[in-house]
Order: structure tokens, then sequence, then C-alpha cells
């Protein structure tokens, strides 16, 4: 027995004291505030306060807690200045999926007890050892040093009827983030639930047989079943697309990658953590693995799949004019090759859920960015219709594109169905890293011209994508990258290919972009060369090819509206300015740094590439005067729950603070669609408007009032004008819509996407010319949104996006078998991310709810790139192997020494 | 023994050693012995070795001056090292304590448990080379002292007996007016394993140097001392120290390729934070902290 004074009351703990001391507070006292993310003190989200002073709960054994005086989010509102940390986090936005909130409030209460106003140096060093993925850590920062200023103050007002749109309101899921009430993924399943266990393959390719499990089953008391191949009652197989279920929940004697599923255990949490790894009645064959594309493409490479016999998954075109003769003809021609790695999405909660059969249905509860594709999958693999199925998506610790594809979802399912037991999983973060999917790893070649004038005039493109093992989303970005690949500009003569080249990796699937940022590095160092060639500054050289409304796209596509790219360069160039007159001012000292600054631009199809992506959107009024918005989309950090509703008060005409919120269960919200493709505020938005109109519009129709109607709710009372509305029935608003498209030929013409999301950003920063070192002093993003729908909201993405390019740009690089955990993966710090100001710009999108159209992924696609043409213009060095690591750094350097 | 004791004396923990039919691990501050095995527990490879907690041995608690030599007990934090007031000539330890991983690993993880843990990136090794750290271990025999170099073997290997205990390291005074620091090179600013590093203890009179002791971490299995650097630099005033760094000074270090750096990087690296950390102690600001 373990005695510990835990948010001030005295708990005795009769867990074995080697436990970690998460664990105990977790599953011993039921606070699951306290998040698990890696288990290795590398993520700070299980940060608690152990006799005042912050620990990873999951480094501390329980023994050594005995005593001590433990402080964890649970306990923080009853602390003055934790209350007002917490309002602070929520008034400027400090946590978007929240996961790492617990961490961060906690390793800021250590600060703030000893300076109540601390500088903004010492908060980042009490911050430095938790990782957030969604934020960027600024936001996070000011809402620590701010903090004080909420001990006396009160909480800001909701915005009222008709002004929600535009407000920078509180997220609407804010609170329950911030003192650990949200249940996530890991939090929720009943206290008898079994847990399921995968046995994952080492060997990145290798044929398996699995033998008799009976004596391990006998040696394990606990343990209740091995399940494998067999035992799936549907197909073995899923995919995201409907005629691709090519990945098996449980291979079949064949593994393609270090981490594919040979078998599950299911059992008691304790007997399946027993079992080790040679007790299973596991053969190895091992075979060589096809290490990357070219591999794969060399003439008599065996085939992964028999299904793609050249290993190439799929082909994604576009051809427009006749690019090589328009580049014979260019007055300049730059040209160059690029290699991009594998990219982590690394969210901060690894996967986790669990399922219960309930008579002859299952129902699933997992972090999931896609409940209607989870409940499609699990249909499949149990062999049930999809009436049978229900999927509640439980809070979602950031996805980024990766909790798209299942992951905890079929096996539990299965589990659950064959045992008629709750079974619960939650991946380790090893697990995590080596199963999920990854950005793809992108070999580019390209080459562009301009005229003398600067003009562009053709482009050729060429990229081999890494899609690992299995499709994921391979087709979808292999589709996507040469719709993107002329990025926002005019080019008359574009040649353009991406190929998804099976091998045996991890699977490479959607990860915030779908394979755009990989291409953006190429284009827009092409650019650079080109405006230098051409003796036209960079920024003005974007300026002359940006595309604007009525001009024509690669794919044929004339852009109708909302192409505000001209407005977001225009916007940035007094930064431009001024950011490199500092820099050439700095420059002059002489000195091993060289201070650069560079600039990138994008655009980015919001919704699926020529496919139809519908949502539906429902709000309901009862004769109570319930008024309730059934909300299928899943927020993921990114907002869409508060967003939706602001859109859906001011369609109505009541305010954010009169709904009560339905959100994603498939029983209850109709299909909004997967959170992905940057989809959400545009498409699902739409719908929420249309539905918030359907709403007034018979509201309105019973009350005999005119359009102008003025709706109150209070007290159960729906008001219309002043006068009372009686409903004997309820009423119901309904919105859908599709965003209108048109597939793509086989040249790649056609309307891939209704609207794009079109920024500039530019980078400021230092190359240590001696180290190869790179330090960010700032950067500027000027994106233009349509409509900010939630100032506070889009700055969040843009700042979280920043982070995540700055991550790509500089240091992540996922080696499988390697960098499988977060001290040798490394994404960025609360130090690694510089001052960033954001400039909205509104071109609204007619099609858009108010104009709106999508933030999530255009935030991070310029970065990498402005980060690149930094350094470029800092030492001249192009960086074409990316990550630019310190060592590859400073090869560039001296390559371009040598060359000068 | 059982699966885990935690003794409240080092007599205790000897004789719970001795008597132990298979090495128990030996925890500290967990920083270490957790990740290993989350590492190990993913792919199906964990083992329950018992576990030894040294966390209530009074006898290895303390940071204390005893006359001629500072004694760190092996309990001490780097959280009480980089919040201590120290004598100058643990600029550089200080400086190591408030980089090594996060506040968090910074308040639970021990010098001690650094240098047991020998990885060849151990922050703590080269600032105590530099200061010529001895460890004192104990075991039923009594106590012996080793010298870090003879302490630690190899990547991930030391001279530490299957009945011994680490209970201190004990650390020689140095000229009242020693400059000292450290330079950590990484890919990120905080939470990072090192790329390189470098620690330098630097004695001078009237600005001129008398006694320099430097290592580098990261650069071979285990930390070195640069002896041929450090006669070089003897006699050199101390703006002089910075153009004293030669290639061949380096010529010990056997640094390798990883998923962090190549080692050719490495070697052109660790010569420049040479530079720049003599170069920063040769500046005022130094001496003001003397």
């Amino acid at each position: 027995m373990t005695r510990l004074i835990v948010n001030g009351a005295e708990q005795v703990v009769a867990a074995p004291p080697e436990a970690r001391l998460s664990t105990v507070l977790r599953d011993g006292l039921g606070l699951t505030g306290t998040k698990i993310g890696c288990d290795a003190g590398d993520c700070g989200a299980c940060t608690v306060l152990v006799d005042g002073a912050q620990v990873c709960a999951c480094l501390v054994p329980l023994g050594q807690a005995e005593g001590a005086r433990v402080q964890t989010v649970e306990g923080l509102a009853a602390d003055p200045m934790g209350a007002a940390l917490q309002h602070a986090f929520q008034a400027h936005g400090a946590a978007q999926c929240g996961y790492c909130t617990p961490g961060m409030l906690m390793a800021a209460m250590e600060v703030l007890q000893a300076s109540p106003r601390p500088a903004e140096a010492q908060v980042m060093a009490a911050l430095g050892g938790v990782l957030c993925r969604c934020t960027g850590y600024r936001k996070i920062v000011t809402a620590v040093m701010e903090a004080h200023r909420f001990l006396d103050a009160p909480a800001a007002p909701l915005p009222e009827a008709g002004q929600a749109v535009g407000a920078r309101m509180g997220r609407a899921d804010g609170w329950p983030k911030l003192d650990g009430r949200e249940a996530y993924g890991a939090d929720a399943a009943p206290a008898d639930a079994l847990w399921l266990r995968p046995v994952r393959s080492p060997h990145a390719h290798a044929r398996f047989t699995l033998g008799d499990t009976a004596p391990l089953l006998a040696r394990h008391p606990g343990l209740e079943r091995v399940l494998a191949a067999a035992d799936v009652p549907g197909r073995n197989g899923y995919g995201i697309y409907p005629d691709i279920k090519d990945q098996a929940v449980f291979a079949e004697g064949l593994v393609r990658y270090r981490g594919d599923v040979v078998c599950a255990l299911v059992g008691t949490r304790e007997a399946v953590e027993a079992v080790r790894v040679e007790e299973l009645p596991l053969d190895w064959e091992v075979l060589p693995p096809l290490a990357e594309p070219g591999a794969a493409l060399a003439e008599g490479a065996p085939a992964l799949h028999e299904r793609w016999p050249d290993n190439v998954l799929t082909t994604g075109r576009v051809r427009r004019g006749d690019a090589a003769a328009a580049l014979a003809a260019s007055v300049h021609v730059a040209e160059g090759r690029w290699q991009t790695s594998f990219v982590e999405h690394a969210y901060v909660e690894p996967e986790a859920g669990w399922a219960r059969r309930v008579g002859d249905r299952i129902e699933v509860f997992a972090s999931t960015q896609a409940p209607y594709m989870d409940l499609e999958e699990v249909a499949g693999v149990l062999g049930l219709p999809h009436a049978a199925v229900r999927i509640v998506p439980t809070a979602c610790g950031g996805g980024f594109g990766g909790k798209l594809d299942v992951a905890v979802q079929p096996m539990l399912a299965i589990a659950a169905w064959l045992l008629r037991r709750s079974v619960r999983a939650t991946w380790s973060r090893s697990e995590s890293m080596a199963s999920s999917t990854k950005r793809h790893p992108a070999r580019i070649e390209a080459r562009a011209g301009c005229d003398a004038e600067g003009r562009l005039t053709a482009l050729e493109f060429e990229g081999i994508y890494d899609t690992g093992a299995y499709a994921s989303w391979g087709p979808t970005v292999a589709g996507r990258v040469p719709a993107h690949s002329t990025g926002p500009y005019r080019v008359p003569h574009v040649r353009s290919r991406a190929r998804a080249v099976l091998t045996n990796n991890p699977p490479s699937g959607a990860f915030r972009g779908f394979g755009v940022p990989q291409a953006a590095i190429a284009q827009e160092a092409l650019w650079d060369r080109l405006a230098d060639a051409a003796g036209i500054d960079r920024l003005e050289f974007r300026l002359i090819n940006a595309l604007r409304a009525g001009d024509a796209t690669a794919t044929g596509q004339v852009i109708a509206a909302s192409a505000g790219l001209p407005a977001c360069l225009e916007a940035l160039r007094p930064r431009w300015a001024a950011l490199r007159e500092e820099a050439a001012a700095e420059n002059a000292a002489g000195g091993p740094l060289r201070h650069g600054v560079g600039i990138a631009c994008m655009w980015y199809g919001i919704g699926n590439t020529g496919m139809s992506n519908p949502s539906t959107m429902r709000i309901t009024l009862e004769p109570g005067g319930r008024l309730a918005f059934h909300n299928g989309a899943v927020d993921i950090g990114q907002g869409s729950t508060t967003v939706l509703l602001q859109i859906a008060a001011d369609a109505l005409g009541l305010p954010a603070s009169a709904f009560a919120l339905v959100l994603g269960d498939t029983d209850l919200t109709a299909d909004a669609g997967k959170t992905s493709a940057s989809r959400q505020t545009f498409v699902s938005g739409r719908a929420a408007m249309e539905a918030g109109l359907a709403l007034r519009d018979a509201i309105l129709l019973r009350a005999n009032a005119g359009p102008e109607g003025r709706l109150a709710l209070s007290d159960g009372m729906l008001t219309v004008d002043g006068r009372p509305l009686h409903l004997e029935a309820p009423l119901e608003g309904l919105g859908r819509f599709d965003p209108p498209t048109v597939p793509l030929d086989a040249d790649g013409q056609g309307v891939p996407y209704a609207t794009y999301g079109f920024a500039a950003q530019i980078a400021a920063l230092a190359v240590d010319t001696e180290l190869g070192t790179i330090r960010l002093k700032r950067i500027v993003a000027a994106h233009d949104v349509g409509r900010a729908i939630n100032p506070l909201l889009v700055e969040g993405q843009i700042e979280g996006g920043i982070a995540q390019g700055i991550g790509l740009a500089l240091m992540e690089e996922y080696l499988p078998g390697r960098t499988e955990n977060l001290h040798d993966y490394l994404i960025p710090t609360v130090g690694d991310v510089p001052a960033i100001e954001s400039i909205l710009i509104e071109d609204p999108e007619p099609l858009g709810p108010y104009g709106a159209k999508g933030i999530g992924e255009p935030a991070l696609v310029p970065t990498a790139p402005a980060i690149f043409s930094a350094i470029r213009d800092a030492t001249g060095a192009e960086i074409n192997r990316i990550p630019a690591l310190p060592h590859r750094v400073l090869e560039a350097i001296r390559r371009k020494e040598g060359a000068g | 023994m059982e699966a885990y004791r935690r003794p409240g004396s080092l007599a205790e923990a000897l004789a719970l050693l001795a008597a132990a039919p298979a090495p128990p691990l030996l925890l500290a501050g967990g920083t270490d012995l957790y990740p290993a095995r989350a590492a190990a527990e993913a792919w199906m490879r964990q083992e329950r070795r018992p576990v030894l907690d040294l966390s209530g041995l009074p006898e290895l608690a303390g940071l204390e001056d005893r006359g001629d030599h500072w004694r760190i007990g092996a309990r001490v934090t780097w959280a009480a090292i980089r919040d201590s007031a120290l004598p100058p000539a643990f600029r550089a330890l200080q400086e190591a304590a408030t980089q090594v991983g996060g506040a968090q690993v910074q308040n639970r993880a021990t010098l001690v448990g650094n240098l047991c843990n020998a990885s060849p990136a151990a922050d703590g090794v080269p600032p105590l080379l530099a200061l010529d750290a001895a460890i004192e271990l104990a075991s039923p025999r009594g106590l012996r002292r080793l010298a870090l170099p003879e302490f630690i073997l190899g990547n991930r290997r030391t001279a530490l007996a299957p009945d011994e205990i680490a209970t201190a390291l004990l650390i020689p005074h140095a000229a009242p007016a020693a400059r000292a620091g450290f330079e950590k090179l990484g890919a990120r600013s905080y939470l990072v394993i090192s790329i390189v590093m470098a620690a330098a203890v630097i004695e001078a009179e009237d600005g001129r140097i008398h006694r320099a002791r430097i290592a580098l971490g990261a650069c071979s299995p285990v930390a070195l001392r640069l002896p041929e650097l450090e006669v070089a630099l003897e006699g050199l005033t101390l703006a002089e120290a910075a153009k004293a760094v030669a290639p061949a000074h380096l010529a010990a270090l056997s640094p390798i390729d990883d998923v962090r750096a190549t080692a050719e990087y490495r070697r052109e690296a660790a010569a420049v934070l040479l530079r720049r950390l003599l170069a920063r102690l040769a500046t005022p600001a130094m001496e003001v902290a003397a």
C-alpha cells in the first residue's frame, strides 16, 4: 500500500510500487486527465507536479511518490492561479486537440507558482519538455504569460445573436480539455473490458506460419484468445478506396512492412502484457525488402501485390499545352532534384479505443477523423450490414491525416464481436510510430521556364512518391500532386506526373497536404532561381505570375472568384522590404551567422479531388425549446465544433450559447464526411448554414413572420419578434452541401476543386555557416481564407501548420526501425517556433458559408519552401535533401562554395 | 529479491544486492529505466528484472563542499545542480544541467545515473571529465574510487561490479577564478540528444592560461578529454585560446554516422564548438561570473 496526497486529498493505493505514477493516477484513481503519450519522458503529456516540481508521471515509480503531494489537472481549478491559467488558455485558444493541455498546464504551474508574471524565457524553459503538435506553441506561451490577468477578470461574454461569424470566440468544446474531463480513446473504456494487444512483424518483408496457440493460452490463464486471419468473420482487408481493401487486419502468411499485424492477443491486461515474443508459435522466413522506390521500379523487381505487377499503385497526370517546346523557347530555365523523407504525424495521443457487442450490433468508440469510413470498414471485416455498426468518435488527440485510416477499430470490433465482451486497446508510442501511415517521401525532378519579363512559360514535374506497403491514401496523393504542381500561378504549358510506388516501408497515407507540401518545395525553389535569372524581386516575380479570378489553371479550370494570392503578396510587401533590410544590415557586420529572408506561396484545393464529398448537418427545435445542433463533423482539434456552431447560429439567428451540441455518433448524426482536405469549414460549414437557414425558414413560416424576423430563446420559450411561438412537434432544419467538381480526365483536365485556399509566407532566419544550424527569427503568413469565421482559431491553424512545416523543413525524418520514438524522431518544441504574424485576407468564396473556405492544410504548405528560400538568400546554398539537418545544410553550403 | 525494494540505508541496499540471485536494475531518477522498459515492451521483449530503488538511501543525498573537494551524492538531480550556488568551475556542469531533457527530467534525473547509463551522448560526462570527477562505489568489500575514464568503459558499459552501488561523485577544488562553459549542438531547442557537446574548465592568472581541461562528447564511444589541446593552451592568453584549436587536437575522436549527423560533420562541428567555447570563456562576462 502506498499513501500519497493527490490534489489535497490523501489516497492509499494498492498498485505495485514500481508501477508508473501515470498508470496509478489513471487506472488506480480514475484521474484520466493525466495523459499518456510515450511512456518514455519524451512528450511531457503526463506532466504533474510532485511536491511542486514538474515531473513526467510515466517516469516516477509509485514507490517514490510515497507521502508526496501530487497535483494533477483535475485539481487545478481549486488554485486561483490554476483557474486563471485555464481561463487564459480558453481565451487565447491555447488548447486545440487538448491532449497535451493537461501537461502544459501543469508544467506552466511550476513556473507560475514561483513567478506569477513570468518572462517569455522562463515560460519557454518551463514548457520545453512538453510537446504540442497542434498549436505551434505561441498561443500557449502567451496564455501562460497572461494568466495573471485572469485572476479577477470575468470570462469574456459569448457573442450575441447574429454576431458569431467573425468573432474570436473561445472553443465551444474548450473547457473539458482544460479540466481533465475530456475523454479520449484510452479514457472511457468500461472497467471490465478485456485488452487487445497486436503482435507485429519486426521484419519489413517475411513469410510466417503461426502454429498452435493452445499451449500459450494454457500458460497464461488470463489470456482469452489469440486472433488471427482465420478468425475474421467478414473480409480480411481494409483500405480507403471501396475497390482496394489490400491491408489485412491479420496478415495471411506474408508481412509487407515492419509493423504489419500477425495476430492479436486478447485477455486481461496483465496477461496480454506478460507474453513475450519468443513464446509465440511463430516461424519466420525473412525475405529481402524493397527498401525504396528505385528498387521497386527496377526491371524484374518482385511485385508487392499481384494486383500491381510493376509496383506502381497509381499515376496522376496533368498535361496542358506543349511543355517541352515551351521550355526550349524560354529565355530562362531552372531545374533541380529534391528528396524528402518519411514524416510521422506524431499526434500526441496514440491510437486507442474500445468496442462492445450489443445484441447483433457492434459499437466502436475510437479516436478517429472519419467515423463513417470506420463504419464501412468495421461492417466489412465483420460481414455485417452498415446498420449493424455504430461508431462513436471519442475526443481525438490530434490526427493531421493519420487517423483517417483505421487502426484499432477493425481488430477491436472482431474481438468484441467474437468474445461478446468489451475489448479495449491503446497502441504504445513505438507501436503507433511503426504501424501508422506517414507522409510520402518524394523524389522530385522539375524544370520550369519564364520569359524575359518573368512570366512563367512551362513546367515539367516528375514525382516518385514512396507509398509504402499498402494503398491507403496513395492514390489520392498521386492525384492531388499533379493538379497542384504549378502552385498558384499561371503556367500555360505543363507536363506533370506523380507516381505512388509500393515498397516494403510503412504505408504512406494522408498527412496535412496530401503530397502537395513536398511538391511546393520543388516549385518554389524553381521560382526563386527564375526570379534571380530574370533579375526580378522574388516577391514581385510571384505577383507577376499569381493566379487571379478569371485565370485558367493547368487542369483547365477557370477560377471564378476568391483568388486572394495577389492580396496576400501585397499585404506581405512592407514586411518583406523591412525584413530584407534588417537582414542586410545584420549581414554587413560579417561573422559566421548569415541572415536571410525567404518567400513561398501555395494554393490548396478544398475537399476531395474531382469527387463527391458531401456533408449533411441537422438542427432541431423541440416543443420544449431544446435547440440541438446535430454535427457529425469530427473536431480533431482544428475547431470545427466551434466554427460550425458559429455559422449555424448566425444562419438561424440565435446566439451560439442557445444550442445543445449532439456530436459525432453515427447513430445520432448524419454523415459530414471525413475531417480531411481542409473541407469542414467549407463543406460542412455550408451545410450548417443551410441547416440554420432551413430551420429559420420553418420557424418564420410557422410564426407568419417576415425574413427579417428576430428570434430569441430563453427558458425554453422561442419568440419571434417578441411573440412566443408554440410548437406541437419538433421542427428541423436539414442542410446538405456537396462542392461542385468535374472529375479529371486522362490528361488531368477538369474541375478538381470547387474552391482553393491561397497563401504566401515569409521566413526570416539566420544560418550558422560553420555549424549548418538554422535559427528562425520570424514568420509572416498571409492567408486568403475567404472569410475568417473565427480569427482566433484560424490563427491557431496557421501557427500549428507552420510548426509542422518547420518540422518538415528542419528536423523530421522517420526511419523505420530506427526512429520509433519521440527522442530519436524530433518534432519542434516550444523553442523551435519563432514569432508568427498572421495576416488574414478575406476574398470571399461565393459557395462557402459567409464566404469561408479551408485553412487546415494551407497553413503548412508554404512554410518549408519559405525556409529554404531564406537559407538560399542567406548563403546561396540550395537545400535539396530534406529535412535540412545541420550536416546537410553545411554540405549544401560547401557545395555552393565549391561551385562558386 | 522481490520485484521492487526501496531500502532505507546503504547497508541494507548492499545486502539486498549481495543476496540477489540475479543482478537487479538499480533505480534512481527513473529517466533511463522507464524509457528502456517502454521500448522493450513495444516489441514484446519486456524483462521483469527486480528493481532496487536507491532513492531512499540517505548516504546518497547531498551536495556539499568537503574542504578540498565537492561531494555530489548519487541522488543529486540535475535541477539541484542547476539551481545551486556553486563555484565558477561548475559553470560547465550547470550549463549542461539546463539542457538535459526538459525540466521534468532535470527534476528527477541524477548525475550519477547519467554516468551509469553510459550513453556516448550523455551530457554529464564532458563537464565532469573537465572537472576531473571521480566516482565513489560502495560494495560489501568497502569503498573504491575510480576516475571517470576508468569507470565509463564504453557505449553503455561501466566498471560497476554486480555487487556495487555508485554512491557519489567527488570533484577536486579548482582555482577560485576558474572559467567554465558547456556547448551543446542538437537539431532542436529542447529535449534533444546531442550531436556534439564540449565542456571546458580554464584556470588563468592575469589573463594567461595555466591549466585547461577540455572534453568532447558524442564523438567517441566515451566522451574524451583532449590532452594535446590542453597542453597547447597552457601559457596562452585567454584571447589566443580559440585560435589554438587545430585538427590534430581532435585526432583521438572516432565519431560515427547516425540518424543525427555524419561522422565528418561531427568532427568539424566539434572544432567549431571548441573554438566558440574558448572564445566565450575569454569574454569579460565570464570574468564577472568568476
